[in-house]
């Protein structure tokens, strides 16, 4: 059995369903929770539903934000304290950027973007997927590493069922570190919904939504399923929509249940983004898009006949 | 104040992978600098450009005989100077940031490091930030847009869901780039002739503090993916086709 330290992330004060996912990777190990930011005594006692050995939980006003420097202490803190063999989060835009640090500080082997992982005892092995998804690898962590690190990629886990435990909750002192890092202003989002690389549904467009103004139908799309809205190169090239929204190469790599690609035709580039999608629908005109040949289901038509019905068939089925 | 770009040469997008069991056959793959790290070489030649004392150095750690050629691209966009460490590529994240540093310390002071994001081949988002945390420096990641002053930057980075964090960062720092903050030059035929004249200083593994046996992670098999079962057309007029595949992401794939 092995001591894992998982951390969860909050979004609105609420526990994020891709890090409760990670609570299915601890089952039979003893497990004891690491929570971060501000205001977090609802989302602490909410994880008594789930059987963990500990809750340790660090708030203060200045981790209401993410700021590299002072999740890094924060973790660490409670790293040293708990002193666990595994430490394990969610593959985020956070996560990514503190937990490296956090293994050189340890000593620690790391590794991102898991796909699945075992623990037997202490040793450690995972999956994941190398050169964009071309190669499925498994990687173990050696002795050499007193610590694993592990960020699993979103999606990959089902949440587990609720079961009532008594952990014991610490609340941890916190002091803000001095650090060459400061964050001086966050903008708000163009969008509420997860990330893409966290969504469970997207919703992507290409060239064939013909401009900006005709991307916009999926809009509607989007919203009626929950998704999170993506794109292709192209069009984030052509300017259309924003970097942050480009699924592939040089954009996001991405592994919802569900992707709904409508007007591409499947670049490489593209591919390389999100092929590993559990369920992929194509919508395109051409029915020798190369994007076919990695989709479930594939339409052929026209984006601006098919989206509006679908639309509506979406929103008839989801009322039941 | 002098830069170091830390680059990794990987395996172009467009190379078919090919595994045998326990290793990756590198052979026929075509190798290239991995595109975020262009970014960060753009934006040293940047700063260079509007301090031309500023000199720019590249470091890589790999296998020599193929990663000077990542370094001569380098040069050859403008680069001063480079330095290889010869290492094997089974060097995981924290033996290879620790190849880098020890090779950094040996070169000199370096005000700002910069470095890609990721490399597209193993993207473990990584080794940028275990150099900043073995140097006791600070670290930005992801940045798309940046403004320097003589002790630090202003710094843009995505986070979750499109939205921007503007940071101030003091100097040195390591600043991992992302797309978006530049567009990369590409080399001149010039500079691609001076690139080849130009000595790239060597270190071994044992130079710069490293043992090749003490990784922490170790990749034990690879394969290729499992083919996707051949996609279902769904035909009929568009609402047929809407109709039609509402009920099989229902009952059949079970999303909805």
């Amino acid at each position: 059995m092995a001591k894992i330290l998982v951390y969860l992330e909050t979004a609105n004060g609420k526990i994020k369903k891709t890090s409760l996912e990670l609570l299915s990777a601890c089952q039979g190990h003893e497990s004891h929770a690491l929570l971060i930011g501000d205001g977090l005594k609802d989302a602490a006692e909410s994880l008594k539903k789930y059987s963990v050995s500990s809750i340790h939980f660090v708030q203060n006003s200045a981790l209401k934000n993410y700021n590299s420097s002072y999740f890094f202490a924060a973790a660490l803190g409670v790293v040293s304290k708990v002193n666990p063999d595994v430490l394990l989060g969610s593959s985020s835009l956070g996560t990514k950027d503190f937990f490296p640090r956090l293994a050189a500080k340890l000593d620690a082997g790391f590794l991102n973007d898991c796909t699945t992982i075992s623990i037997q005892g202490n040793s450690v092995k995972v999956k994941r997927p190398l050169y964009s998804g071309k190669c499925l690898a498994e990687a173990q962590f050696t002795e050499n590493s007193k610590i694993k690190i592990v960020l699993m990629r979103p999606n990959q886990l089902p949440v587990p069922t609720e079961q009532a435990s008594s952990p014991q909750l610490f609340e941890e002192s916190f002091v803000p570190p001095t650090t060459g890092v400061r964050v001086k202003e966050v903008s708000q989002g163009a969008s509420s919904k997860p990330d893409l690389t966290e969504a469970a549904i997207i919703v992507s467009g290409g060239r064939g939504m013909r401009d900006a103004e005709g991307f916009k139908i999926l809009d509607g799309l989007a919203e009626e399923l929950g998704a999170t809205l993506g794109a292709s190169r192209a069009i984030v090239d052509a300017g259309w929509v924003p970097h942050s929204m480009q699924v592939g190469q040089t954009g996001k790599t991405v592994a919802p249940n569900l992707y709904i690609a409508c007007g591409i035709s499947g670049a490489i580039q593209h591919l390389a983004g999100m092929s590993s999608s559990r369920v992929i629908v194509a919508i395109n005109k051409d029915p020798e898009a190369p994007i076919f040949k990695k989709a479930t289901y594939g339409i052929v038509g026209d984006v601006f006949d098919v989206v509006p019905k679908l639309k509506e068939e979406f929103k008839k089925i989801l009322a039941h | 104040m002098n830069i170091l770009v830390c680059i990794k040469q990987v395996p172009d997008t467009e190379t078919k992978i090919k595994v045998s069991g326990s290793s990756i056959d590198t052979s026929g793959i075509k190798w290239v600098l991995n595109p975020y790290d262009e970014f960060a070489v753009e934006e040293a030649l940047k700063i260079k450009a509007a301090k031309p004392e500023t000199q720019v150095r590249v470091l890589s750690v790999g296998p020599k005989a193929r990663v000077v050629e990542a370094l001569r691209t380098a040069l050859a966009m403008g680069a001063d100077e480079a330095t290889v460490v010869d290492a094997p590529e089974t060097l995981d994240s924290l033996s290879v940031a620790k190849a880098l540093v020890g090779a950094a310390k040996k070169i000199g002071e370096f005000g700002i490091l910069l470095s890609g994001k990721s490399a597209i081949d193993d993207n473990n988002f990584a080794v940028g930030q275990m150099v900043a945390e073995l140097m006791g420096i600070s670290h930005v990641t992801s940045v798309t847009k940046a403004d320097y002053t003589e002790k630090g930057a202003l710094v843009e980075r995505e986070v979750e869901g499109g939205a921007k964090e503007i940071i101030e960062v003091d100097f040195p720092a390591m600043i991992t780039t992302n797309k978006g903050l530049n567009n990369p030059r590409y080399a001149s035929l010039p500079g691609i002739m001076k690139a080849k004249k130009k000595t790239i200083q060597e270190f071994s593994l044992a130079d710069v503090g490293v043992d090749a046996s003490l990784v922490r992670v170790q990749y034990t098999h690879f394969e290729l993916p499992a083919e996707r079962p051949s996609v279902q057309m769904i035909s009929g007029d568009p609402q047929e086709q809407a109709h039609k595949l509402a009920q099989l992401l229902r009952q059949e794939a079970k999303v909805l």
